[in-house]
């Protein structure tokens, strides 16, 4: 049987981050998809680009879109993680079942 | 159940048990657990109390219990919960167990001496074994011939002279030693004999246990040669210095190899014994394994039993205590007695009867799982006087909520909320883990507290419009921003949006604060303003609070004229100061929109102190309403104003003189009727009958107490009562023994006992003493007002500082996660950065912030609510039960 990799309250932990990070990552995207007034500090606009732009909605509304796709791969990335650390809990806990 | 308003009634009583049937009934109290005994003994020495045997013994088979405990453990066996709760035994028992202990104490120290003198036997042979075996490999490498060996070796060292003429007398011995040791064997050696020994020192591979400690111990194998006699000796004595063992070491291989089959042979069969020993060992232990928690349990409870015991007063064939329980379950308590009864065989019955005394009763909360944590919270602080007011039930509400105001964020909430979800829900089963963790346990006792703060904290952050720092709109914001045009918007960076133009006056945001304000470069302006109105408004009203809860206080204990000479002065010096800030606040909120001229509430504040008030401003031609806010802006301000602070001034000397002076006259008038008293001649077999404590015993008996009184005792009492002086608030027992009579004559007892106690000449110093006392409480309370209002700022001040913590962190990492990569590569970026900022939000907002928070919430409670009627003067009610016994993991904590 494959040994866990994490121990107990480490995959635990990261159990808990990734559910947090799912939930909250997700709704952001979200919430940057539908172009938030409240997170428009959080979007990379550079003044000059935007001056090269010619100051169209257009250039604003693909860099919230970035974000907003960002936001989700990030999300994807902490489903992966929980995944990962679900199995870990898992193991862990046969491993002490059998022990014990 | 119970009522948390204020402490149980509690009752103090004798008990009159049969000495063969006290044993049974104290162990039923043990298990009901709600009777306090009182040491009647407490001027008898520890040694000379009658239960001393029976406790000695108990604590010679607890020293046997944890001999065997100590070896369970120590063979990696874990002791069993027993599920059922196994009683007390009979006295009779205790022999048996003493026996068992005993029988099993012998068995594991005979077989632990076995044990170990097989093991150092085990331990010398298998080193026999390798250094035979080194012995021989180190020989076969060299050659058989010692004399060679030698030759070849020291042919480096030319130290050695004439070594040939000495061949004859060349010897060596073998042995082996603690590898720490070995330096200083070498140089010890070396110093001892100017080198002219030689030592060869190979480590041996394997590692050795301790026979008594079970260590692992590494040892190394050494060879000494050396030449002649007095070199012989030498070695042997450092050798013995250092402890090390040497072994008989035949010269020739052929011998060497014949014992080396020989040890191997013996070291099989102890091998073999050793295992068997060992299995014995187990089979010892795992007897006493199953039974080792209820043998502890009742080898404690014995021991609490017969230390109980000892507290009882011996009177005749009966034992005399003295006890009190909450008056609600004196039922209980008799049933338990009874069935102690019946146990033991005793044909009379115990008696309960009731006794009057001076002394304060103790005080008692039935409390369930989830008022315990708030009322720990208010017991830290200090344990109420009997019968006063018990702030926990209030402190249930207002301590999450103050800590909200300084916590507001919804997001934090709610991480606090679930984690107090999860300690709650998961609450059995945590329990059950006993984890002795001092964190966790501080967590897990509070979890309650977390989880309504949790939930408290969500509310304020939706309030403040607050989650993460950022704010929802929900329900759309009331500004409006359509007449914005897009020259407008490209000429400044910032755009200034005035109230009267662009918010839709008649409705507001219709939860908490409009989220605009978010983006707004004015935020903290705004927030600032209307998070310390509400920190005043919040904290004058929890002051307000408090000072009517002291109504029921003075209520309670009879201090009717309390209520005119203290309530009703701190109620208006209080409420017509900060009460009257409070209602300026609302009026302004209220009247005032941005249109019109706004009062500035601080500055008519002050100078309402100042009696400055300034005159209406003139109109200009550039200005035909000219605004000025320091001008008064309802009308009668000015004598209004004059009139509040002339009433709060008026309130200082009503609360300075008042309960003195009133107190000085009753003294006065009850002396006056004491003379009276003393005139008449009394019988002195009554004086009982007619003493302040006495009184009661006819009325205040209850039906279904036996009133068998033991009238010598019962005068010893009452007697020392007066006779100490021990003033203690008589109408409080007044109180708990719902006795119907003596109210308004109960004050002018309490004098009468006074000055019988203290006699004439004290009275001018108790006066004076008096007045600084009620000095002090004025400057105290007067001062207090301010500073405490002054102190509930920091609402303000953390809930700004949290805010203003969020928004940093958001800003400085989050961010930076955001704005970083285009996209795609941006994805892992914020993945990682991600997990900095929850790491970083749980580290210091939820911990640090959480525990600040929670810390100067504690301190708000304490001092600025609890002062205003909180005395805190009682002492707990700690029952003689059985319950830390089941607690209790080993019998470590016994001790």
């Amino acid at each position: 049987m494959a040994c866990p990799i994490l121990g107990p309250k480490c995959s635990a932990y990261y159990m808990i981050i990734s559910v947090w990070g799912v939930v909250m990552l997700v709704l952001m995207g979200i919430f940057f998809y539908i172009r938030t007034p409240s997170l428009f500090e959080d979007i990379s606009v550079d003044e000059e680009e935007w001056h090269k732009a010619k100051m169209t909605l257009d250039f604003v509304k693909s860099k919230y879109e970035d974000n907003a796709v960002n936001c989700w791969i990030a999300a994807g990335l902490y489903a992966i993680l929980f995944v990962f650390s679900f199995i870990q809990q898992r193991m862990n806990a046969r491993q002490t079942y059998e022990t014990s | 159940m119970g009522s948390l308003f204020r402490s149980e009634e509690m009752q103090l009583c004798q008990l009159l048990l049969q000495t063969e049937a006290t044993y049974a009934c104290v162990s039923e109290l043990g298990e009901l657990g709600l009777v306090q005994f009182k040491d009647l003994n407490s001027s008898v020495n520890a040694f000379q109390r009658k239960f001393v045997n029976e406790v000695r013994r108990c604590e010679e088979m607890e020293r046997k219990l944890r001999y065997i405990e100590k070896e369970i453990l120590k063979e990696g066996l874990r002791i069993y919960d027993v599920t059922d709760n196994p009683k007390a035994p009979a006295p009779k028992e205790m022999n048996d167990l003493e026996l068992e202990f005993e029988k099993m104490d012998s068995e594991l120290r005979q077989v632990n001496t076995n044990n170990e003198a097989l093991k150092q036997n085990y331990l010398e042979l298998t080193e026999l074994k390798e250094v035979l075996g080194g012995a021989q490999s180190y020989f076969a490498m060299y050659g058989n011939n010692i004399q060679h060996l030698v030759e070849e070796e020291t042919s480096h060292e030319e130290a050695i002279i004439g070594m040939k003429s000495q061949q004859g007398n060349l010897g060596y011995y073998v042995g082996t030693l603690l590898r720490e040791k070995v330096p200083v064997f070498e140089r010890v050696l070396r110093f001892v004999t100017h080198g002219t020994v030689f030592v060869h020192v190979e480590e041996i591979s394997r590692t050795f246990q301790d026979p008594i400690t079970g260590d692992e111990m590494h040892k190394c194998m050494f060879v000494v040669f050396f030449q002649g006699e007095q070199l012989r000796n030498k070695v042997k004595k450092v050798n013995e210095g250092l402890r090390g063992t040497i072994y008989p070491v035949p010269d020739t291989p052929a011998e060497r190899n014949e014992m080396l089959v020989g040890v191997s042979t013996r070291l099989d069969d102890l091998e073999n014994v050793l295992a068997q020993s060992n299995d014995h060992r187990l089979r010892v232990l795992g007897n006493a394994q199953k039974e080792m928690r209820a043998w502890t349990i009742k080898v404690e409870k014995i021991k609490a039993i017969y230390h109980t015991m000892n507290m009882f007063k011996v009177h005749q064939s009966s034992l005399i205590a003295e006890c009190w329980f909450p008056v609600k379950a004196l039922d209980d308590i008799r049933r338990a007695l009874t069935v102690g009864e019946k146990q033991s065989g005793s044909s009379i019955p115990s008696v309960i009867q009731r006794m009057d005394t001076h002394e304060a009763p103790p005080t008692y909360y039935s409390c369930n799982k989830f008022v315990k944590g708030f009322q720990n919270i208010v017991d830290s602080y200090g344990v109420a006087t009997y019968g006063e007011v018990n702030p926990a039930p209030y402190t249930i509400i207002t301590f999450p909520f103050l800590f909200a105001v300084m916590f507001g964020d919804a997001g934090h909430g709610l991480i606090m909320f679930l984690f107090g979800l999860y300690l709650c829900v998961k609450e059995k089963e945590l329990a059950a883990k006993k984890i002795n963790n001092e964190i966790f346990t501080t967590f897990f006792g509070g979890r309650y507290i977390i989880l309504l703060m949790g939930l408290f904290s969500i509310y304020t952050g939706m309030i403040y419009n607050d989650v993460f720092s950022k704010s929802l709109n929900i329900f759309g914001t009331e500004w409006d921003l359509t007449g914005i045009t897009i020259p407008e918007l490209e000429a400044k960076e910032d755009i200034e949006l005035h109230p009267t133009m662009t918010h839709r006056n008649k409705t507001a945001y219709f939860f908490g604060v409009d989220p605009i304000w978010q983006s707004a470069t004015n935020k903290i302006q705004f927030m600032n303003s209307l998070k310390m109105k509400m920190a005043i408004i919040l904290g004058v009203s929890q002051m307000l609070f408090g000072i009517c809860l002291s109504v029921f206080n003075h209520l309670h204990f009879r201090h009717y004229f309390d209520i005119l000479v203290e309530f009703v002065p701190e109620l208006l010096f209080l409420g017509c100061l900060f009460g009257y800030l409070v209602a300026l606040v609302f009026y302004k909120w209220l009247m005032f929109d941005a249109e019109s001229c706004a009062p500035a509430l601080l500055i008519h504040y002050i100078n309402m102190f100042m009696f400055k008030y300034v005159g209406k401003p003139q109109p200009t031609k550039t200005d035909p309403h000219p605004c000025d806010p320091q001008y008064v802006f309802y009308s009668g301000q000015q004598t209004i104003q004059t009139l509040l602070f002339m009433l709060a001034i008026l309130c200082v000397p009503v609360l300075l003189l008042g309960k003195p002076i009133y107190v000085v006259l009753k003294k006065r008038m009850s002396s006056r009727r004491q003379f009276a008293h003393l005139s008449h001649p009394t019988d002195p077999l009554l004086s009982n009958e007619v003493g302040p404590a006495n009184g009661f015993n006819k009325k205040g008996l209850k039906e279904g107490l036996e009133s068998q009184v033991n009238p010598a005792y019962q005068h010893d009492e009452a007697d020392a009562g007066i006779g100490n002086g021990n003033r203690v608030d008589p109408p409080s027992t007044v109180m708990s023994l719902n006795s119907d009579e003596e109210t308004e004559d109960d004050m002018a007892k309490h004098g009468a006992s006074e000055a019988q106690s203290h006699g004439g000449g004290h009275d001018d110093l108790d006066t004076g003493e008096m007045f600084i006392h009620q000095a002090i409480h004025t400057i105290e309370f007067c001062l207090g007002c301010i500073s405490h209002t002054a102190s509930y700022l920091r609402l303000w001040a953390l809930s700004l500082a949290h805010a203003q913590l969020s928004e940093v962190l958001w800003s400085m990492v989050l961010r930076l996660g955001l704005t970083m990569g285009g996209r795609y590569v941006g994805g892992p970026i914020t993945f990682v950065i991600f997990f900095v900022w929850a790491n970083l939000t749980v580290g210091i907002l939820l911990l640090m912030e959480g525990l600040s928070a929670f810390l100067h919430t504690l301190r708000l409670h304490w001092v600025e609510f609890q002062s205003k009627f909180y005395k805190g003067e009682g002492y707990h009610f700690q029952p003689f039960s059985f319950d830390y016994i089941h607690e209790m993991q080993t019998l470590e904590e016994a001790t």
